[in-house]
C-alpha cells in the first residue's frame, strides 16, 4: 500500500488559475520522490493540499490509508513540513520554537530528542538564542528542526536548499540521507536538478497543474538520457565523409568534432565499427570523450516539448 | 483532544505576555489608576453618591470592565493575527489540532491575561476606596465569563483583519464607545429618558450592570436580562468562529 495516495485531485483559485488539474500520484513508503516543474507548475499547491494548508475542489488524498480531511488527526501526525518560505516567530528562542511544534503535534516535551535534533543541525549552541538573532541559513535549519520535532514518517521539503550556502546544503543532504535510512518517506521539490538527480528514487514532473510523468530515476535516465561519443580531429572537416554516412553522426559547430549518439545498454553500440571506418578515412584523431545527458537536460527537453 | 497542542499555544501566548510585561500588564494598570484619579477623585468629588454608593466605589466595576474588555479583545486578536502576519499559521493548519483546541489555547491565554489584569485593577482600586463585594463568587464568575467572551470576539477580529490598522479599528471605534456609553461611570437613571432607551440596545451595558450588581447588589437592568445578553453574545461569537474554521475563511485559500 502506498503511504500517500492522491486521486483525481483538482484545485483552482479565485483568480481562475487551475493550480492542480486531475492529479493522480502514489508515493511509496521509504522512498524519496522529487517533484520537479517550472514555477507555477503546482508543486507547492500539491504539498499544501496534502498537509491541510488549503482546501481542494475535488479528489481525494489518503495518507497511510487515512483520508486527510475526515481523519486529519491521524494523517497530520505522520507528516512534517518544511515550507518554502522562512516563517518563524522572531522573539522566541530556538529551543522553544521546536518544543512548540512538538506540542502542536500532540507530543510532550522530550529534551533529549529535541537537543539531538538541534545537534544534528548544528543548532545546539544557539538553542537559547532568539530567532531574530539568527542568520538566514540558521533560520532555514530551524525550519527543518521544527519539522523533525515530532519524528514524522513523511517529510515534505519544499525547496529546502533555495538560497542556502554549500555547507548547509550538504548538511541537509546528510540529514535527508539519514532520514531515508530510517525509513522516512521524503517528498522533495527543488529547482536544483542535480539535487533531485543525486537524492531522489523517483521523479514526478509537473507542468501547469498536471503530472506529466512519474518514473524511477534510473529508468528515466536510461530512457530519456542520451549517451554521446565526441571524436575530435586534428584538422577541421567540412562535411561528414561518405564512409561514415551510415552512422548517426553530427558535425560540431567548429567542424573539428563528430558527435555519435548511441545506446550504451544495447548489445552492440557500433563504436568499434565506427572507429574502424574512421581509421579507413584520412582523418587523424586528436581526442575522444563520452558524456551522458543529465536530468536537467531531460527536464528542459520535456518542458520545452 | 490534543491537550499538548492546547498547552503549547497557551504557554506560548503567556510567554509573550511576560516578555512584554510593560505593555501587557503594567500599562493597563497605570491607565486605570489615571482613570480612577480623574473620574473618582476629580469629577467624583462633585457627585458624592449614586444609589447610596460612594462615586469612587461606584465606578470600580465599570473601570475593571473597561480594561478587561479592551484587553481581552486586544490580546486575543493580536494572538491569532500575529501568526497570520508572520506566516507561522501554517503550523496550526498542518498540525493535528481542531478549531476548538486552537480556540481554547488562544482564548484561554487571552482570557487569563485579562483576568489577571482585572484582579490587579481590583486590588489597586481597593487601595483608593474601601470595597465590600456583595456576591464575590458571582463577581469572579462574571469576570471570567466576560474575559472569555470578549477574547472570543478578539479572536474573530484577529482572523478577519488584513492589517494592523483593521486590528485596532474595532476596539477603538466600537468597544471603547460601547463601554463608555454602557454606564461605566454613571447609572442609567442619570441619563434623559430617550438616551436611557438607546442605551438598552448597548450589549455592554448589560455586562457592566450585572458586574456592578455582583459588587453592590444594585443593577440598572434585571440581572436575568444581563445573563441572557452575555449568553447570546458568547454563543454568537462561538458560532462565528466555528463557521470560520469550518469554511477556512481568511485562513485557507
Amino acid at each position: 500500500m502506498p503511504i500517500i495516495s492522491i486521486s483525481n485531485l483538482s484545485k483552482s483559485f479565485s483568480d481562475g488559475t487551475n493550480a492542480l488539474d486531475d492529479v493522480n500520484l502514489e508515493v511509496n513508503e521509504g522512498e524519496i520522490i522529487a517533484l520537479l516543474g517550472p514555477n507555477g507548475a503546482g508543486k507547492t499547491t500539491l504539498i499544501s493540499a496534502i498537509c491541510g494548508l488549503l482546501k481542494y475542489d475535488s479528489g481525494r488524498i489518503k495518507v497511510n490509508g487515512y483520508d486527510t480531511v475526515t481523519e486529519y488527526r491521524r494523517t497530520r501526525k505522520l507528516i512534517g513540513l518544511v515550507p518554502q518560505e522562512i516563517m518563524l516567530e522572531p522573539f522566541e528562542t530556538v529551543y522553544d520554537t521546536i518544543r512548540f511544534t512538538r506540542g502542536m503535534f500532540g507530543y510532550p516535551e522530550n529534551k533529549e530528542l529535541l537537543n539531538n535534533i538541534l545537534q544534528k543541525l548544528s543548532l545546539f549552541d544557539k538553542r537559547k538564542q532568539m530567532i531574530k538573532e539568527l542568520s538566514g541559513g540558521m533560520k532555514r535549519r530551524v525550519m527543518i528542526a521544527k519539522a523533525l520535532s515530532h519524528s514524522p514518517k513523511i517529510l515534505f521539503l519544499d525547496e529546502p536548499t533555495a538560497g542556502v550556502d554549500v555547507e548547509l546544503r550538504r548538511d541537509m543532504w546528510n540529514v535527508v540521507g539519514s532520514l531515508k535510512s530510517k525509513g522516512v518517506t521524503i517528498v522533495l521539490t527543488t529547482h536544483y536538478i542535480e539535487e533531485a538527480e543525486m537524492m531522489a528514487d523517483r521523479i514526478a514532473l509537473l507542468n501547469k497543474g498536471q503530472i506529466i510523468f512519474v518514473e524511477n530515476k534510473e529508468s528515466l535516465m536510461a530512457r530519456m538520457g542520451k549517451k554521446e561519443l565526441t571524436i575530435n580531429f586534428q584538422s577541421p572537416i567540412s562535411s561528414i565523409p561518405e564512409a561514415l554516412s551510415k552512422y548517426k553522426l553530427a558535425l560540431s559547430q567548429d567542424q573539428f568534432s563528430l558527435i555519435y549518439s548511441y545506446d550504451n545498454k544495447a548489445s552492440r553500440t557500433g563504436i568499434t565499427r565506427l572507429m574502424r571506418d574512421i581509421a579507413s578515412t584520412n582523418l587523424i584523431l586528436q581526442d575522444l570523450k563520452t558524456s551522458q545527458s543529465s536530468l536537467e537536460d531531460i527536464f528542459v527537453r520535456m518542458i520545452r516539448n | 483532544m490534543n491537550l499538548y497542542a492546547i498547552a503549547a499555544i497557551y504557554r506560548f501566548e503567556m510567554a509573550r505576555t511576560f516578555r512584554t510585561l510593560v505593555q501587557s500588564i503594567i500599562s493597563p494598570v497605570i491607565s486605570t489608576v489615571l482613570y480612577f484619579i480623574v473620574f473618582g477623585a476629580a469629577i467624583g468629588s462633585g457627585i458624592q453618591t449614586i444609589e447610596g454608593i460612594h462615586y469612587s466605589a461606584f465606578i470600580v466595576p465599570g473601570l475593571i470592565m473597561l480594561t478587561v474588555l479592551m484587553q481581552s479583545v486586544a490580546n486575543a486578536s493580536f494572538g491569532i493575527y500575529f501568526p497570520k502576519f508572520l506566516g507561522t499559521i501554517y503550523e496550526h493548519l498542518s498540525a493535528p489540532v481542531s478549531f476548538l483546541e486552537i480556540i481554547i489555547g488562544y482564548v484561554g491565554a487571552a482570557a487569563t491575561k485579562s483576568f489577571i489584569i482585572g484582579m490587579i485593577i481590583l486590588i489597586t482600586s481597593s487601595l483608593f476606596v474601601p470595597l465590600n463585594i456583595s456576591h464575590p463568587v458571582w463577581m469572579i464568575a462574571l469576570l471570567v465569563i466576560n474575559c472569555v467572551t470578549f477574547s472570543l470576539l478578539g479572536f474573530i477580529i484577529g482572523i478577519l483583519s488584513n492589517n494592523f490598522e483593521q486590528l485596532n479599528l474595532v476596539p477603538m471605534l466600537i468597544i471603547t464607545p460601547l463601554v463608555f456609553l454602557g454606564g461605566s461611570f454613571y447609572a442609567l437613571e442619570m441619563l434623559p429618558s430617550f438616551w436611557q432607551t438607546v442605551t438598552l440596545f448597548n450589549p455592554v451595558m448589560y455586562l457592566i450592570s450585572v458586574f456592578r450588581w455582583a459588587f453592590f447588589d444594585v443593577a440598572d437592568v434585571p440581572v436575568f436580562h444581563s445573563f441572557l445578553a452575555t449568553l447570546v453574545f458568547s454563543i454568537t461569537c462561538t458560532t462565528i468562529i466555528y463557521w470560520i474554521f469550518k469554511t477556512g475563511y481568511k485562513l485557507k485559500n
